[in-house]
């Protein structure tokens, strides 16, 4: 279980966390959803101890991430942040090497290889291994990079907008990749999503955020409703069942509501 | 194989020229001018062309930046700042007290760039080039003012422009602290390349970030001024050389750096081969002739990297 208590954190004396105390259960796919500026990358780089807190802390299985030794938070938890700018020539299976490097330094053992030439097969990139990453599409860089988080085989996975700048059906595939690694791998995914119909359709539970603060969080059907969507995006968001799935129709949304503003 | 021919002719040539079928069976005569002069004289050359790449090499990787090197980024000019320093300060001390001075002020030097680097409002690769070249010309000004003061221009001459001319045995020793600091380097060359892909990539990683950019910053430093005491500055050699071995090899530093030391070491080599043959008997120091083709493949580096950036 993620435990975060009391976490509160400004930029520039902006208050972007305001006292966020979640629990997060293992084996489920959590999404975070919530508006721009809701502090959803802010709550998730200090689960992953890419921020340290003003205030408050995380713990992640009584580890407190912000304390405990690097690699050991590495062997526990893994991160993707949304921009992957590829600021060096790497090979496919270079970078997806690197995510055995909290358990070898660098040093791979057969185990090490075998954990790579899996995870490299789990997103259908065996073939690509030795391309550069510049060389891929956007795609496929993403998959080159979730392979990365895979083979740090870490019970817990936080992904920061993996959807970002991916078509529709790359961004299909990396939800589906996101649901089997929970489903399958038994991972523990905590997600930033800017599409609540991708939240809606792939995650267990649903986080919502708006200034700060945690204002609702559930099943998708509890939060999939449309008091509960116009209080966290201030739009009227209709809501239909669609083949067993709650969908919010956010582009064709009725007048705003006064009470949201 | 092409490093062995070249460190052959290396020998070879010279006032006194030594057959290279001479060089398995030497006279005695021409065995003391290879022991004092030519060996040593080659080893130096070797060592600094592969420091200086491989120096070059780490400090792009850690920043981000293929048009950062020790000589575009105040490292050497620094160094040359220290010995001068030292040289004015603690006249009777020894080369290697001198070299220490060059190295604490080399580190300086680059810390300050690096904390400059930051608060640069343009990250483009170009700029932050030209910031690191004009951050240098404004050390060697106060460089250079010092020297004038005290009348010993020539003096820095030495440190400014590499030159294998002087090299001899008893007096190039200093350098094999290359080879120590760049095995350093070879142990923490994964470490480099994943702090190349960013801190939250590191941290991410488990991989201490401030840390490993540190050691990488001292790494280079001590490159850096080793080479500027013993040889002097050789311009452009940390930025092309780890450039051109990139193109063919990629980024990361486990596979490039055993390439670039051996690019570095053949490239200095052949320009001081150069530097000694086309005015014989006279020298044109290494520094000169690396200068005239390092400039070239730079703006030719520099325009590739400009067409790319604009399609």
């Amino acid at each position: 279980m993620i435990r975060v208590d009391d976490l509160s954190h400004a930029y520039d004396d902006e208050l972007v966390l305001t006292d966020v105390t979640l629990r997060l259960p293992r084996g489920q796919v959590t999404a975070l959803v919530g508006p721009n500026g809701a502090g959803k990358s802010t709550l998730l780089s200090a689960m992953a101890r890419l921020l340290s807190p003003d205030s408050g802390r995380v713990l992640v299985d009584e580890l407190a991430v912000a304390d405990a030794p690097a690699d050991v938070v590495a062997r526990r938890l893994a991160v993707l942040r949304q921009d992957n700018r590829v600021a060096a020539r790497l090979t496919v299976l270079d970078l997806v090497r690197f995510g055995r490097f909290p358990y070898c330094q660098g040093r791979l053992r057969q185990e090490d290889h075998r954990v790579v030439a899996e995870c490299l097969d789990y997103v259908q990139l065996g073939e690509l291994r030795d391309r550069y990453l510049d060389q891929l599409s956007g795609g496929q860089r993403q998959r080159a990079f979730i392979a990365m988080v895979l083979a740090q085989e870490t019970d817990y996975l936080l992904l920061d907008e993996p959807l970002n700048n991916l078509d529709m059906a790359h961004a299909t595939a990396a939800m589906q990749l996101v649901r089997r690694a929970a489903e399958e791998l038994g991972r523990t995914v905590v997600v930033v999503l800017h599409d609540i119909n991708m939240a809606s359709c792939y995650a267990d539970r649903i986080v919502g955020m708006r200034e700060g603060r945690v204002t609702v969080q559930g099943t998708p059907a509890e939060v999939m409703r449309e008091e509960v969507l116009s209080d966290l995006f201030g739009l009227t968001i209709p809501v239909h069942r669609v083949g067993g799935h709650l969908v919010g129709m956010h582009w064709a949304p009725g007048p705003v509501p006064a009470a949201a503003g | 194989m092409l490093l062995a021919v070249v460190s052959v002719l290396s020998l070879s040539i010279g006032v006194v020229p030594i057959p290279p079928a001479d060089l398995l069976s030497p006279t005695p005569q021409q065995w003391q001018l290879l022991t004092v002069s030519r060996i040593p004289r080659l080893l130096a050359v070797l060592l600094a062309g592969a420091a200086m790449s491989v120096a070059g090499l780490i400090m792009q990787r850690i920043t981000q930046n293929s048009f950062v090197s020790p000589s575009t980024s105040g490292t050497v000019e620094a160094a040359v700042l220290g010995v001068l320093m030292a040289t004015l300060l603690l006249p009777g001390a020894s080369l290697t007290a001198k070299m220490a001075v060059a190295i604490v002020t080399a580190v300086l030097g680059t810390l300050v760039f690096l904390q400059l680097l930051q608060h640069i409002r343009y990250q483009d690769p170009v700029v932050v080039a030209l910031v690191g070249l004009m951050y240098g010309g404004v050390i060697s000004a106060v460089t250079v003012f010092l020297a004038y003061q005290r009348d010993l221009l020539q003096l820095l001459e030495i440190w400014q422009t590499g030159s294998f001319s002087a090299v001899l045995a008893g007096q190039y020793e200093p350098l094999y602290l290359v080879l120590v600091v760049g095995a350093l380097g070879y142990l923490f060359a994964d470490r480099f390349t994943v702090v190349g892909m960013g801190r939250e990539f590191a941290t991410n990683l488990g991989v201490r970030y401030t840390a490993v950019l540190y050691t990488g910053l001292v790494v280079v430093s001590v490159m850096g001024a080793v080479v500027v005491v013993v040889v002097g500055a050789i311009p452009f050699l940390g930025l092309i050389v780890p450039n051109v071995v990139s193109l063919f090899l990629g980024d990361h530093i486990r596979r490039t750096l055993p390439a670039t030391a051996l690019a570095g070491a053949g490239f200095v080599l052949g320009c001081d081969v150069v530097g000694r043959t086309i005015r014989f008997p006279y020298e044109i120091p290494v520094a000169t002739v690396a200068g005239v083709i390092g400039a070239g493949v730079f703006v030719w580096l520099i325009l590739r990297a400009a067409q790319r950036t604009a399609p």
